[in-house]
């Protein structure tokens, strides 16, 4: 039964895998479009749907998967490193990375895909992210310390919490995601037609 | 036009984001592990410091727990394939090539400047935050954790609302010159 790391996986085969996953999931992004940082900027102006898309699959996916395979008892999703939620603490550096989205037009892992692809952009975007993680690590004492282990309610099932069945959840979120879908579909459509200059739409493809 | 068709040219977005989740699956099923992004960049930093002044990383109560492993984590080695996986995607598209990503009406260096700031926002957000786009949320979400919902909320939440500041960065309108 998994998770197999670390009762019936050694360390070192435990890393292969992590790294042959990140292929997976490097190749995933680019061949996406993730790396282009126009793309990703566009989930929060309407003129591109391939963020909504391959985001809201691969939750529903893997949600789907790993809630059967709970059930099925192939998994003990709970012995696996199921996060503990700091609601205040993420919910304020969640602001701070949404600003960072809208200026920098990334997030980490995309910006990591597109400075490998020569994206000189992600460069600077890496560099910042290294310089915001050491200005944390320096200013923890006495800036962030208490911030961060503030709003601590353990580990926490979203429909748990909620009340309801966590298959009903799902299939609740299912149903959003394909609404969402079919919503973007239509705002792309919007920009295209009425509102984006014919440079942007040759330079995004649409 | 042609050329610039090519680079265009990308996977079914619903093809990519089952993948995706399977990837998700398998990062927990093998090594009970999330897939995350910001955590390796942590590491990294950690690992340099460690480099750099050993004394400090030792004394600094946010860092000293992981300094013997390093940057000899898995979420490191995920990194580490994330840019080959990258790279031999953009081969096999036609992509790999030096450029800057932006809106043709910003220029070059603008462009720059913009992503270092955002990048240390991120690097700010993320360790405050517990996590980044695919870390905290997607992987938090694939476990239905609350801690995943509350970070998909935030992030895009406030990108939806900062979003209206800087539009002129993204978009530009048909009717306006350029």
């Amino acid at each position: 039964m998994g998770p197999l790391y670390p009762e019936h996986l050694n360390p070192e085969y435990n890393l292969l895998i992590g790294f042959l996953i990140g292929i997976g999931f490097g190749f995933v992004l680019e061949a996406s479009g993730f790396t282009n940082t126009r793309k990703l900027a566009g989930v929060f102006y309407g003129y591109d749907a391939t963020v909504i898309k391959v985001f809201f699959t691969a939750a529903v996916t893997a949600m789907i998967g790993l809630f059967l395979m709970h059930q099925w008892g192939w998994i003990d999703i709970y012995k696996t490193f199921y996060p503990k939620t700091f609601w205040i603490p993420t919910l304020i550096g969640g602001a701070i990375m949404g600003l960072g989205f809208v200026i920098g037009g990334f997030c980490p892992g995309t910006s990591l895909s597109a400075a490998s692809t020569g994206k000189i952009d992600a460069w600077y975007f890496i560099a910042g992210v290294f310089i915001g993680i050491f200005g944390f690590i320096f200013t923890y004492d006495f800036l962030w310390k208490n911030l961060r282990a503030s709003g601590a309610m353990g580990k926490v099932n979203f429909p748990q919490w909620l009340g309801i069945k966590e298959g009903l959840w799902i299939f609740l979120f299912t149903v959003m995601a394909i609404a969402s879908y079919v919503i973007y579909d239509k705002w792309v459509n919007w920009w295209k037609t009425n509102r984006l200059a014919q440079e942007d739409i040759d330079d995004l493809g649409l | 036009m042609k050329e610039q068709a090519k680079r265009n040219r990308y996977i079914n977005p619903y093809l990519g984001g089952f993948i995706l989740g399977i990837l998700i699956i398998a990062a927990y099923y093998f090594s009970s592990e999330g897939l995350g992004s910001s955590g390796g960049f942590r590491d990294v930093s950690i690992a340099i410091l460690d480099k750099v002044a050993p004394h400090y990383t030792e004394s600094n109560t946010y860092i000293s727990a992981r300094v013997e492993e390093g940057a000899h984590t898995w979420l490191t080695f995920e990194l580490l394939g994330v840019i080959f996986g990258a790279i031999i995607s953009a081969v096999l598209f036609g992509r790999l090539k030096w450029s800057v990503g932006k809106a043709p009406h910003i220029t070059k260096k603008k462009r720059l400047y913009l992503a270092l700031t955002g990048g240390i926002l991120w690097g700010i957000g993320t360790q405050l935050g517990r996590g980044c786009t695919s870390g905290l949320v997607l992987s938090g979400m694939a476990l239905n954790s609350l801690s995943g919902y509350f970070g998909l909320i935030s992030i895009f939440g406030f990108g939806f609302l900062f979003a209206f500041l800087f539009k002129k960065l993204w978009i530009q309108s048909k009717n306006k010159k350029a």
